[in-house]
């Protein structure tokens, strides 16, 4: 475990030394930030959206006493959301597609001496490979983050006000009432430490990778489950390094 | 011309390489033969770099690989082309931008100037109609000749192909070692090819040395195989029913 956990380090070292010419990476960061993001898009909005939906639906399943005012929900809805929902499950959401993938198919360039071949070129093949992914990481990761926060706030209010929850100026009232502009702040934050983390861990999963096809997959496995523990790890020293006073 | 001394590698408990040392000569191919096993590829990959030995040098003209000079090992490194065993091209990319890669990253060589020189390369291996195709439209051997037209793009001085041969029919296995015999000679460079293809000993073994359990215990030419003294290397040559056949006669 500390020998794997020295190993990951050094690996992210080796991404800073002997680097290609900026040029080089400025078509690759905008190719992986096309597929991360891009390519993302449509899950994260899909699940942020009934993330809302239902956050609003069975927090007012849960209010039962009639001296709690309905704003309430869209309140609850707005805390849930900006603090932990979008960034930490779509952060987990995240690791389960682009992270797996960046380990699959770093994993296959390791078995098809890919990876080989772009060394013996003199290229440092684990920054030319995985700097590109770890800074589109950075760049889009903290935008789907916002993605999921809209998405998540619009579900929230389009079922409640068409299932008769709340209405429409209650749930805009909600939203804004003790509004802490740091909380979205703080999201981000998560975001940019998430991305990092996933980014990182998939891409080291997958770029030592040994074997063949089998151990590919166990590298894609191997890398969300990391991932998500490193997020959870993460989320938690956040919020307790920022969050409590 | 390149030079190993005393290579050692082992993995765990295992030694593969017991002290393996020679020399390998420019403007031809060098090859090196030996059993599965025996340690002929993990030679090769310490020769190129992409596995330390445990003990050893390998010069480069004079220039030591392992000095720990970082620059020095870039420098060595854009000097070298290889052909992986798989081809090893880039799935993303069609058959001209594999080629073009290494001119792409490590040249400033304008568009025109890259693209003559991989239509060069290409029409060299013969391939000049393959440009716009990707790598999963094309036959094992094509796959071969794109690898060496990629390995050759930078004007190397040092080639080196690991198993060309292998998973190819004996007209093609045949095509891929005249194309290496020809380029070594064309372009001067240093060739190490691993092989333990017999048809390619006979067709292009300049110069071979025979690996057995990790230690080097022949070396010799194409012309002097059927001489050999050695047991260990007569076995393997005369494994073959063929050879056996030739070696009665």
């Amino acid at each position: 475990m500390i020998t794997e956990i020295g190993k990951y380090f050094i690996f992210i070292r080796t991404l800073f030394i002997n680097r290609e010419s900026f040029r080089t990476y400025y078509k690759l960061v905008l190719e992986e930030s096309v597929t991360i993001g891009i390519g993302s898009l449509f899950l994260v909005a899909l699940v942020s959206t009934f993330m809302g939906a239902v956050t609003t639906v069975q927090t007012a399943f849960n209010m039962v006493s009639p001296l709690i005012p309905d704003y309430v929900i869209s309140q609850v809805v707005r805390e849930m959301t900006v603090l932990e929902l979008a960034p930490t499950i779509i952060a987990v959401i995240y690791a389960g597609k682009v992270g797996s993938s960046m380990a699959g198919g770093l994993g296959t360039m390791r078995i098809t001496e890919q990876i080989d071949a772009l060394e013996v070129m003199g290229i440092n093949s684990a920054s030319y490979l995985v700097l590109p992914k770890v800074i589109a990481s950075l760049l889009m990761f903290p935008l789907l983050v916002i993605v999921a926060g809209v998405c998540a706030l619009v579900g929230g209010y389009v079922v409640g006000v068409l299932g008769e929850i709340i209405t429409p100026n209650d749930y805009v009232f909600g939203l804004r009432f003790s509004y802490n502009e740091f909380t979205v702040i703080f999201a981000l934050i998560k975001a940019v430490v998430f991305s990092f983390l996933v980014s990182s861990i998939s891409s080291y999963q997958g770029y030592y990778t040994e074997g063949g096809a089998l151990e590919v997959g166990v590298s894609s496995t191997k890398a969300v489950t990391n991932s998500v523990i490193a997020v959870l790890l993460a989320d938690y020293f956040l919020a307790q390094l920022l969050l409590v006073k | 011309m390149i030079q190993i001394e005393d290579i050692t590698k082992s993995f765990g408990e295992k030694t593969i390489l017991k002290g393996v040392s020679g020399t390998f000569e420019k403007g031809k191919p060098n090859l090196i033969i030996g059993a599965s096993g025996t340690g002929k590829s993990v030679l090769l990959k310490c020769i190129v770099g992409l596995v330390k030995p445990d003990t050893g040098r390998v010069l480069y003209d004079d220039r030591d690989f392992y000095s720990g000079d970082r620059y020095l090992k870039i420098e060595i490194r854009r000097e070298m082309g290889m052909l992986f065993q798989g081809g090893a091209l880039f799935d993303s990319k069609t058959v001209e931008e594999n080629v073009r890669f290494p001119l792409d990253i490590l040249t400033k060589m304008k568009y025109d100037e890259k693209q003559d020189r991989v239509n060069f390369c290409l029409k060299r291996v013969g391939l000049e109609n393959a440009n716009k195709k990707m790598p999963s439209e094309i036959s094992g051997g094509m796959k071969k000749r794109v690898g060496i037209a990629r390995a050759i793009v930078n004007n190397p001085k040092y080639l080196f192909c690991d198993e060309p041969n292998s998973g190819l029919d004996p007209q093609t296995s045949v095509l891929i070692d005249d194309l290496i015999l020809d380029l070594s000679e064309e372009f001067d460079m240093t060739t190490i090819v691993v092989t333990h293809d017999m048809n390619s000993m006979l067709g292009i073994g300049e110069k071979i040395m025979f690996l057995y359990q990790g230690h080097k215990v022949w070396e010799g030419n194409k012309n002097e195989i059927t001489h050999s003294n050695v047991k260990e290397f007569e076995a393997f040559v005369f494994a073959n029913k063929v050879m056996n056949s030739l070696r009665e006669k």
